[in-house]
């Protein structure tokens, strides 16, 4: 185990940056082991070079997020699907 | 508009004209990593070069420790902003591993133990450019600093000198390794500041 | 809270106090805050002068109420650039950047459940944010606090859990000593056992809220702990910091 590691919590404020809702409540199921995970218990190394964020019962890579100064990268490629919390759709009043 | 912190920093670090473009002198030695720290038992250490045929040329830690040694001090770049200078290694030269070894290809993907790639150009390997240290100061080199052995080639950012290195594979073509897929530069050099893509 | 995208802001620092001798609560002005849930966090950003920076995340120690302030305590960590900056650098009246609220999960919203609290160390932070809370809204739940700490020079907020015990109905604390109880304490120092959280915690019938918060490896050992003793995983939320700071 390493000193350095952190949990899904600490990736809020960067994927904050790129996203409108709250992905550490996101359900990520791993593209090693099939296993679903809400964000927030992933394992997680970082900040830099960049968080990396690993599943919790198989430490393959299902997240990584990298942050330059007018850009960012996040990369998905070690998930099958990310599963967001949505509001209830709302009923469109017809006009 | 960043807000500035009179006093912030100064205890650790220092500007320098003679380094590269955006680096800071660090006087410690941080530590980053992308997962869990490996721990790999010497009689279990392998290295191996793989040829664009697929042929393989291995060394166990006793085979390794046998080939002669070199002792270098070089200066590292981080790209996270950290340079530290006059680092001392000792370790064996990637052309002492290559004598025996012909190819053609001109690309490499390093890979360490823990899953972990980088992708240097043959030539930025060979010619007294590099080397897999196993000593840092005189010391074996601790695990979180990648040991038993690391990639050291200080001439690019330090995210190319794979810790628990465990092989070179030759490749035909450049491919990215692990954060040069996420967004950082496929090359890497902190003279010209090529921090990410596009830089 | 809005969807609007997560920026930095400019927040002064309006008062301080020393909680132990190195730990400090940091009583922060942020300009059109949004509000915050407890257990959430923010990001803080330093610049030097030359350019360099450094961001870290902190978990918010104050339950919110409209018009306040936002309050994070910061354990120096050796050799920690920014939290030994925000220890003992960092003076009232000044300010630094800050980005947040965020965090959605290690939250407590003011559910029905009982609560069980474990903290490891400066973990207690956003544990305290949710007695806070609790106390606010005069909250009926049962919540424990079981917190281990190193020495009794070593916990925070002493004064105020005491009190809180004392008004707050149905909070109970439980203190754990790794390596110096306090004369008369009946346990020896050690790390926290079964015996402890199975004593001090909640039975698994009764289906509590828990919150675990500390270094990674307290963190495993009492999530380890909770779920041998049959508690339901998905109802142990964890929150774990590294090593530096």
């Amino acid at each position: 185990m390493s000193e350095h590691e952190l949990d899904g919590n600490a990736m809020a404020g960067d994927l904050r940056e790129v996203f409108a809702v709250d992905v550490t409540t996101a359900v990520a199921t791993c593209g090693g082991c099939g296993e679903p995970s809400v964000v927030a218990r992933l394992r997680v190394w970082g900040p830099a070079p960049g968080l990396v964020a690993r599943c919790p019962s198989c430490d393959d890579v299902v997240l990584r997020l990298v942050r330059g100064p007018e850009r960012a990268w996040l990369d998905l490629r070690g998930a099958v699907s990310l599963q967001v919390a949505m509001p209830p759709l709302s009923t469109v009043a017809e006009g | 508009m960043s807000i500035i912190s009179p006093g912030f920093g100064g205890r650790r670090r220092s500007s320098q004209p003679d380094l590269p473009p955006g680096q800071y002198l660090t006087h410690d030695f941080p530590v980053l990593s992308a997962g869990p720290t490996p721990r790999i038992p010497l009689d279990r250490w392998q290295f191996t070069v793989t040829d664009e045929t697929g042929a393989k040329h291995s060394w166990s830690w006793q085979e390794f420790q046998a080939l002669p040694a070199e002792d270098v001090t070089v200066d590292i770049h981080c790209v996270t902003k950290w340079s530290k200078l006059g680092t001392t290694w000792r370790g064996v030269s990637i052309d002492t591993l290559f004598e025996n070894i012909e190819t053609t290809a001109d690309y490499t993907m390093v890979h360490g133990y823990g899953g972990y790639t980088t992708n240097v150009p043959l030539e930025d390997l060979l010619d007294g450019k590099a080397w897999v240290a196993y000593q840092f100061d005189g010391e074996p080199l601790a695990p979180e600093h990648g040991g038993p052995a690391r990639l050291v080639v200080p001439h690019l950012y330090f995210w190319k000198s794979a810790k628990w290195v465990n092989g070179i594979e030759m490749l035909q073509q450049d491919e990215p390794g692990f954060w040069e897929e996420a967004g950082y530069h496929m090359y890497g050099d902190p003279w010209r500041e090529q921090r990410y893509q596009g830089d | 809270m809005t969807n609007r995208r997560l920026t930095w802001r400019a927040a002064v620092l309006e008062a301080a106090r020393q909680e132990t001798p190195s730990a400090r609560t940091l009583v922060l002005r942020v300009p059109d805050w949004p509000g915050h849930l407890s257990g959430q966090h923010v990001d803080v950003r330093l610049t030097a002068p030359d350019g360099y920076s450094a961001q870290r995340s902190y978990s918010i120690a104050s339950a919110w109420q409209d018009g306040g302030t936002v309050e994070l305590t910061v354990q120096r960590v050796e050799d920690g650039e920014v939290s030994s900056y925000l220890t003992d650098d960092l003076q009232v009246g000044q300010p630094l950047e800050l980005r947040g609220p965020v965090g959605g999960w290690f939250v407590w919203r003011n559910a029905p459940p009982p609560v069980l609290l474990v903290a490891g160390g400066s973990g207690v932070v956003p544990l305290m944010a949710m007695i806070r809370a609790r106390g606010d809204v005069r909250g009926r739940q049962p919540f424990r606090l079981i917190y281990s700490v190193r020495t009794p020079q070593d916990a925070l907020y002493v004064n105020e859990l005491a009190r809180r015990v004392r008004d707050d109905p149905g909070l109970d604390v439980r203190f754990v000593y790794t390596r110096k109880a306090p004369d008369g304490w009946p346990d020896p120092p050690g790390r926290l056992t079964v015996a402890t959280i199975n004593t001090y915690g909640w039975p698994p019938d009764f289906a509590p809220d828990v919150f675990v918060c500390g270094p990674t490896s307290f963190v495993e050992a009492a999530a380890d702990i909770l779920v041998a003793l049959g508690h339901d995983p998905k109802k142990i939320r964890t929150e774990r910091f590294g090593g530096t700071s």
